[in-house]
């Protein structure tokens, strides 16, 4: 990652004041980051605090429109933490998370791994096919994945009739629960896998040549090459790339919305998708608010491990 | 030998396994519809047709949504960049208490989970009235682009040697001169790349679009309507795919403009921070 723009702040003193280490602090830094101070008080912190405090509220429909809503304590949180479907939900999100990270960082290994050994053209290739996924918006794939796998005309279907399942004529991939999982995890993996892809390859360039000499030299194979040398050496890579497709996994709301909105049944509802259900359909805002909460938590979980693993990464660069 | 053919055959796979379902959405787009419904597909465009773009474009509302959209879009950025440059500026080029309280203040602020935050900020715009507007959503967008546009804004400046302003200073310029004159030519790729990223993403914005425009449904942004497509075009899929296409035309815009500089300077700052 030596090419990133965002290395290093210089460490010489700053330019203003002649004399190096002079007491008198100045406002004007104060003066320009509070316009960000600002924005972030009001539009990132108070919706937080907003959240907590909804969530220790009685506030449905009613209180939405009225106000006056009332105290309750963590009556929602014990609530939505004694029902069973809350637990379903978190299984389905852990499944769904494990199931989806696994094969990004399998794939994207291995296509990091395919692109430091193709030729200039090829990986120029292959690159610009990568860069073309990370390109297309969320929306747009998932449109085009429900035109890919729908039932009459989709060319899934018929491929797979083509090559002998005729089970899959007129198939209605969407009506069945483990195959729009199925598919939601392909949509996912397909629109992660360029990311971590290009990280991954950016951080085995800077691994240098003669080390990969001398183990070939010791007549190590690929396998062993892969781990004695890239691996260990790109630990904390693989650590940060893992990190941020977990956070990227667990809050996946869009294409889950988008294609089943949860179903059918509740075999895509995932913890985000549960907490918008719970607030919008049943108007029960304070469970809602409750259930996110809780994904955060879940979420900061991981994101101490990204901290940590970038303040180690910061330390060492 | 059998290794460069076996890897041939791989970065085959991944270029095909990554593109078809672009090109999929593309060439069905300009197919005619009795192509679109023949038993076996064809996989190249026989015979193109605009067709379905002038459902797409001509389909109600079409127009103010694409307004809407780039009016949201283009306000948030413009917005976040005056916002964050201000920011960078302090961090990058001045030395204060709390500096790296700011930065890890902003780095956190940018891994916000903001799908967690739908219901408090649709509470938040039901009471203060901004429902259902799109002021409410370009601040919203303001602030998901912010801390992504200062770190990267700041990592530009420290890129830039102090030097060249440190030179206009002695020359008798203010500090805002220094600044205009030294700093801003060699910023200005810097600035039109990370407000063409921060674009793509209030651009791409669906969850808070989808929650925070409801009762009118004219000011709805692209995403939203894109979604619906079924409501809106049936089961015309010539026509949502030709519309999908005319949405992803910006970014990928955006993307052969940026090339080089998206993939190795965006891969970093998101992974570094």
């Amino acid at each position: 990652m030596t090419t990133t723009p965002t290395r290093a702040v210089p460490h010489r003193p700053p330019s203003t004041p002649p004399p190096p280490r002079r007491r008198r602090t100045s406002w004007l830094p104060y003066l320009l980051i509070a316009p960000t101070l600002l924005a972030t008080a009001f539009l990132l912190l108070y919706p937080l605090a907003r959240n907590v405090i909804i969530s220790t509220q009685e506030f449905g429909l009613p209180q939405l429109v009225r106000g006056h809503a009332r105290f309750v304590g963590l009556a929602n949180y014990t609530r939505v933490l004694t029902d069973a479907e809350f637990w379903a939900v978190v299984r389905r999100t852990l499944l769904f998370t494990a199931i989806n990270v696994v094969l990004i960082m399998l794939l994207s290994t291995l296509v990091a791994l395919l692109l430091v050994r193709l030729g200039r053209w090829t990986r120029l290739l292959v690159m610009s096919g990568l860069v073309l996924v990370w390109a297309t918006p969320v929306i747009a794939a998932t449109t085009v994945f429900q035109w890919l796998f729908q039932s009459r005309l989709g060319v899934v279907n018929w491929a797979l009739v083509r090559l002998g399942f005729e089970g899959y004529r007129d198939y209605t991939w969407f009506a069945d629960g483990p195959a729009t999982f199925a598919i939601l995890v392909a949509l996912i993996v397909w629109q992660s896998v360029p990311f971590a892809a290009l990280s991954l390859y950016a951080a085995m360039v800077t691994i240098p040549a003669e080390l990969y000499d001398a183990a070939r030299m010791d007549g190590a194979g690929a396998w062993r090459v892969f781990t004695t040398i890239t691996f260990p050496l790109l630990r904390a890579m693989f650590g940060l790339v893992t990190c941020l497709e977990v956070i990227w996994v667990v809050k996946a709301f869009v294409q889950i919305w988008v294609i089943s909105q949860g179903g059918p049944g509740q075999a895509t509802t995932t913890l985000p998708v549960y907490a918008f259900q719970v607030a919008q359909s049943l108007q029960r805002y304070d469970l809602g608010a409750a259930v996110s909460m809780l994904m955060v938590l879940l979420l900061v979980l991981a994101l101490l491990a990204y901290f940590r693993r970038l303040y180690r990464q910061e330390e060492v660069s | 030998m059998t290794g460069r053919l076996l890897r041939g055959l791989a970065a085959l796979v991944v270029f095909a396994v990554s593109v078809f379902p672009v090109y999929w959405m593309v060439l069905t787009a300009f197919k005619p519809t009795r192509d679109i419904q023949a038993g076996t597909p064809s996989f190249l465009p026989l015979s193109p047709t605009f067709e379905h773009f002038a459902t797409a474009t001509s389909a109600h509302g079409f127009w103010s949504f694409w307004r809407n959209s780039l009016l949201v879009a283009g306000g948030a950025v413009l917005l976040s960049l005056a916002v964050a440059l201000l920011a960078a500026f302090a961090v990058a080029r001045l030395r204060w208490k709390g500096r790296r309280g700011f930065i890890l203040m902003v780095f956190i602020a940018q891994m916000t989970p903001w799908e967690a935050l739908l219901i408090p900020i649709y509470v938040i715009a039901r009471d203060t009235g901004l429902l259902d507007t799109l002021w409410m959503l370009t601040l919203v967008y303001f602030m998901i682009t912010l801390p992504f546009t200062v770190v990267t804004l700041r990592g530009f400046l420290a890129a830039i040697p102090v030097d060249l302003e440190e030179a206009a200073l002695v020359d008798g310029c203010s500090r805002a001169q220094a600044f205009r004159r030294a700093v801003f030519p060699l910023l200005a790729p810097g600035l039109l790349a990370t407000s063409l990223f921060g674009f793509i993403t209030a651009w791409n914005e669906f969850a808070f679009a989808n929650v925070l425009i409801i009762k009118d449904q004219d000011d709805r942004t692209l995403p939203v309507w894109l979604s619906s497509f079924s409501s809106t075009f049936g089961t015309d899929w010539g026509a949502t795919m030709a519309a999908s296409t005319l949405f992803m035309l910006p970014v990928l815009l955006v993307f052969l403009a940026l090339q080089g500089r998206v993939t190795t300077g965006i891969v970093g700052g998101a992974v570094k921070g």
